[in-house]
């Protein structure tokens, strides 16, 4: 039975929801024909913006002159902290991120000054010209200089249960080691921009290209010293975001709405790649310091792991992200005694931020990492060891106190892709292919998933939307979610259409913008259709409802008989055309408008205690991964890869397919090929495509089998459906695991020391290691 | 400034543009063909890709003034009317693209492959024909799927790209 040929409960046959439907914008995209915020038309008299950045990753900025750059033909305006008539700080919650520089810099490119042109070409070329004169620090790059200063973006934080310490030494065996993550650049395709019109009164309209249009609009309105209500953030849609554009947009948001003031006149900004790179955050590394306790079988007794994020030079969103990195720190497993402890460390380089799966894919392969560690040890499969630690009965709290209730679907998930990959017989074959190739060696793993679904900022779990009926019966919807080519519009719309029984033709989506839909949640934390689809579907139900009232009237039937579908409403063997009603309705007078508003249930969280329940529900996965390496090279190859996915109902599984193999590649993309380099002076060296390689089409294995997998979500869901957006790309620590076990194949019973990502360099590296060992 | 004629999409323009002028940013910003997207500015991502003379460029790594007298095509140019290209249909039916923006220039690149090594494409091939061609949302999997349907289709109307 494939997902979308569930009927809905109550046995209902769904005509939209579940329904493989293509993107709302497919046939837009396929010509050409869908407008991102550099593709709009240019109001009369736009100007173009490019940025000066700091030369120094750390300094007092003693001087900044600029004559050299307003004297070159066309510059309109140079602006700097100086002519901000707010508040200089486009941070998202900590107030400690400034739009321009003032007084000091803090990492190597940070925007300085920004320039205003009739031309995009000579605001880049003035851009150039601009004298900054820092006086030089040594700047902290690494974590262990931030160590050294002892300076962090925000206080430490740790989970802590049982004595760790007692557990692990009481335990038959122990490891301690160290382990490294790379961080990853998001390499949204369209990169940062933001076009912002001068309106009335000083009113600012911002088309932004953003996951979080609410923030945009507070963070313009802070730098423009306007109340909220006088800024109007939109965006219709992103070419891609990853978590890059939920607070890294604000910051040329601002840059653009700042010059429409200063100048009044409209003004955009796009960043060209090379400064999109340099100057916005990343997904955060780590070093990982741990030691474990385990019994004979591989279960672990107790565990200590000790994460150093490398923050940047702000807190940004750490708090939320490195929280993320602990509470995935069990990734399916139960740890009986543990100190899962963090610290957020303060580094000149750009700030980190979020990025698909927000700190947790950090926290889950660490863990991965010590569970193939332990299978090293003790000569066993690290399937059977993952298998021994899972959640289960009487085994089922999580490091922060929170009940894992259906941990029985992750275990399902394990053994039925043990099965349905032929994992045994496999890794029995990738045996005997090694013991014949001294060169080219194989790897096999399997790993789970289980990814907590809500913000653990418990407020940001809200939703509204806003649904109106027009009197011929057509439908606008519009919601506080953003559409980054993840689906969510046509999601959403399908859940709208089912509800008042018309077809897809007859919904139109509109852009997300804060004068629509106010006080929204970023489109974030996988969240994007259960929070959204949920406040919508309430907004259609009060229209379809009063609607369902003047029906039962006109057929003399109460109005919960009334049923709406085929673009009608029906009672018994009586119909009226949906649009029909509608225009009735208008006439008599009845709201054809609603606003909906949504709010997770069941949730709280005591992070001073560190205990409750932040998570809604988990969603599940697992992949298994065989990879091939060459011993002399490194070079290595992904040879297969199979997954089974829980989605619980699945909403358009056509979508929900894409998010799994997208997710998962781009993961692979974080593990392999994906390396950012800073040097000693904090300048970040991979600042483009030549230098910092994502994958492309003939890295993704051939041979790639993505099952969802059939079961619905035990919450109250929108139709039973699960969240999918971040969950996919943890799946990709099987290629790490894999890539891990090939080593391994050249020294059993050596530990491998691989850190991420497992670059050619990295594999060559850990092979060197696992053989002087001997 | 230079003046600059040519036939786009199978009309014939003409601009002035200073010499230094990009074919991209001639089509995007002079002739406000905005299918056609920037994406890493340097010749590597592919999203700008083009047909000039019936050949696939990379319209941010030509000058517009080398393509005086060429023909270019872009993704405005393809559909016949109302009536898709096979290879946008097939993107569009097999869910070859999420966030769209690299759409354009992998279906431009799709196109040109079709048109040099003909329908019957294996997907070693189209995969590594596809590697100028970065995409970050969809891994891949259903582009190559579509890049395979529109190829077949393509053979089966004989169809190169429409207005060449």
């Amino acid at each position: 039975m494939r997902p979308n040929d569930h009927p809905a409960p109550g046995g209902v046959q769904l005509r939209h929801v579940s329904q493989p439907l293509p993107h709302d914008s497919a046939a837009k995209h396929v010509q050409g024909a869908a407008p991102y915020i550099d593709d709009l038309p240019e109001p009369a008299g736009t100007l173009h913006l490019a940025v000066g950045g700091s030369p120094m990753a750390r300094g007092r900025l003693i001087a900044v002159d600029l004559e050299k750059v307003r004297a070159v033909p066309g510059v309109v305006a140079v602006l700097t902290a100086a002519d901000v008539p707010g508040k200089n700080d486009i941070s998202p919650a900590f107030g400690d991120e400034p739009l321009f520089a003032h007084g000091h810099v803090m990492f190597h490119g940070q925007p300085v000054f920004a320039v205003a042109a009739e031309t995009r070409d000579a605001a880049r070329r003035a851009a150039r010209l601009g004298a900054i004169t820092v006086v030089q620090e040594k700047p902290a790059v690494t974590v262990e200089d931030a160590e050294k200063r002892g300076d962090t973006v925000l206080p430490d934080y740790a989970f802590i249960r049982g004595d760790a310490s007692a557990a692990i030494d009481a335990a038959p065996n122990q490891i301690a080691g160290q382990f490294r993550i790379g961080g990853q650049e998001h390499f949204y395709l369209e990169g940062q921009v933001a076009l912002a019109i001068p309106g009335e009164d000083g009113a600012m309209h911002v088309h932004t290209s953003t996951q979080h249009p609410t923030e945009v609009q507070h963070v313009c309105a802070r730098i423009l010293g306007l109340p909220d209500a006088m800024v109007t953030a939109e965006v219709r849609r992103m070419g891609g975001g990853f978590g890059g554009k939920e607070s890294q947009a604000s910051q040329w948001a601002a840059m653009a709405a700042l010059a429409a003031r200063v100048t009044g006149r409209p003004c955009k900004i796009r960043l060209d790649r090379d400064d999109d790179m340099a100057m916005t955050g990343k997904r955060h590394d780590f070093r990982v310091d741990y030691a474990v306790g385990f019994d004979d079988e591989g279960r672990i007794q107790g565990v200590e792991m000790a994460f150093l994020a490398r923050c940047g030079c702000s807190a940004d969103l750490s708090q939320g992200v490195v929280d993320r990195t602990m509470f995935h720190a069990d990734a399916s497993y139960f740890l009986p005694e543990l100190i899962i402890s963090s610290r957020r460390l303060k580094t000149n380089t750009v700030s980190n931020t979020a990025f698909r799966g927000f700190g947790g894919p950090q926290g889950m392969l660490a863990m991965e990492r010590i569970i193939d560690e332990i299978a090293c040890r003790l000569g066993r499969d690290p399937l059977d060891v993952r298998k021994v630690n899972h959640y289960g009965p009487e085994r089922d709290t999580t490091p922060y106190g929170m009940t894992v209730e259906d941990h029985d679907v992750g275990a399902a998930i394990l053994e039925q892709l043990e099965r349905s990959s032929n994992y045994r017989e496999r890794r029995e074959a990738i045996a005997g292919f090694n013991a014949s190739s001294p060169i080219l060696r194989k790897g096999i793993a399997l790993t789970p998933v289980k990814f907590g679904i809500s913000f653990t900022l418990t407020q940001l779990n809200q939703a509204g939307a806003l649904v109106h009926v027009y009197s011929d019966g057509s439908v606008q919807l519009n919601h506080g979610g953003t559409e980054m080519g993840q689906g969510l519009y046509q999601k959403v719309a399908q859940v709208v259409a089912e509800e008042f029984g018309v077809g897809m033709d007859r919904v139109r989506v509109t852009a997300t913008t804060t004068d629509k839909v106010p006080n929204t949640s970023p489109t974030a934390a996988s969240s994007g259709s259960d929070l959204n689809g949920m406040a919508a579907r309430m907004a259609a139900r009060q229209i379809r409802d009063r609607l369902a009232i003047l029906a039962g009237e006109h057929f003399g039937v109460p109005a919960k008989e009334v049923v709406f579908r085929d673009d009608h409403a029906f009672a018994g063997n009586e119909s009226l055309p949906f649009a029909e009603l509608a225009r009735r309705a208008h006439a008599a007078r009845i709201h054809l408008s609603a606003a909906g508003h949504y709010k997770t249930p069941k949730l709280h969280w005591d992070r001073q205690k560190g205990v409750g329940r932040p998570f809604f529900y988990f969603a599940y996965g697992a992949a298994c991964a065989e990879v091939v390496i060459d011993t002399l090279t490194g070079e290595n190859r992904v040879l297969r890869v199979d997954i089974l996915h829980d989605v619980g109902r699945s909403l358009n599984p056509a979508i929900d397919i894409g998010q799994i193999e997208g997710g998962f590649v781009q993961g692979m993309g974080w593990l392999t090929t994906e390396e950012l380099v800073y040097d000693k002076d904090g300048r970040l060296r991979t600042h483009a495509p030549s230098t910092y390689k994502i994958p492309v089409a003939s890295d993704v294995p051939a041979d790639f089998r993505v099952t969802l997998f059939d079961g619905e979500n035990r919450e109250e869901t929108v139709y039973r459906s699960k969240a999918v957006g971040e969950p996919p790309l943890m799946l990709a620590n099987a290629v790490f695991c894999a890539i891990a076990d090939a080593v391994q194949s050249i020294a059993p019973g050596r530990p491998v020391p691989l850190d991420a990502p497992a670059t050619p360099e990295a594999i060559l590296k850990a092979i060197q290691g696992i053989v002087a060992a001997g | 400034m230079t003046t600059i004629s040519m036939t786009v999409n199978g009309k014939a323009v003409t601009g002035n543009v200073e010499p230094r002028t990009l074919l991209v940013q001639f089509l995007r910003e002079n002739l406000r063909l905005t299918g056609t997207h920037v994406g890493c500015d340097t010749s590597q991502c592919g999203a700008c890709v083009v047909h000039v003379d019936g050949a696939a460029v990379k319209s941010c790594t030509m000058l517009a003034v080398s393509c005086d007298g060429s023909n270019v095509t872009t993704i405005e140019g393809l559909a016949n009317g109302a009536e898709l290209h096979p290879m946008q249909a097939a993107f569009r039916e097999h869910h070859g693209l999420q966030c769209g923006f690299c759409t354009p220039g992998m279906i431009m690149s799709a196109v040109d492959m079709v048109n040099r090594l003909g329908p019957d494409l294996d997907e070693k091939t189209i995969r590594e024909e596809l590697e100028g061609n970065i995409c970050r949302c969809t891994g891949y999997h259903n582009i190559v799927k579509a890049v395979e349907a529109g190829a077949q289709a393509m053979g089966a109307t004989g169809q190169r790209v429409a207005a060449e």
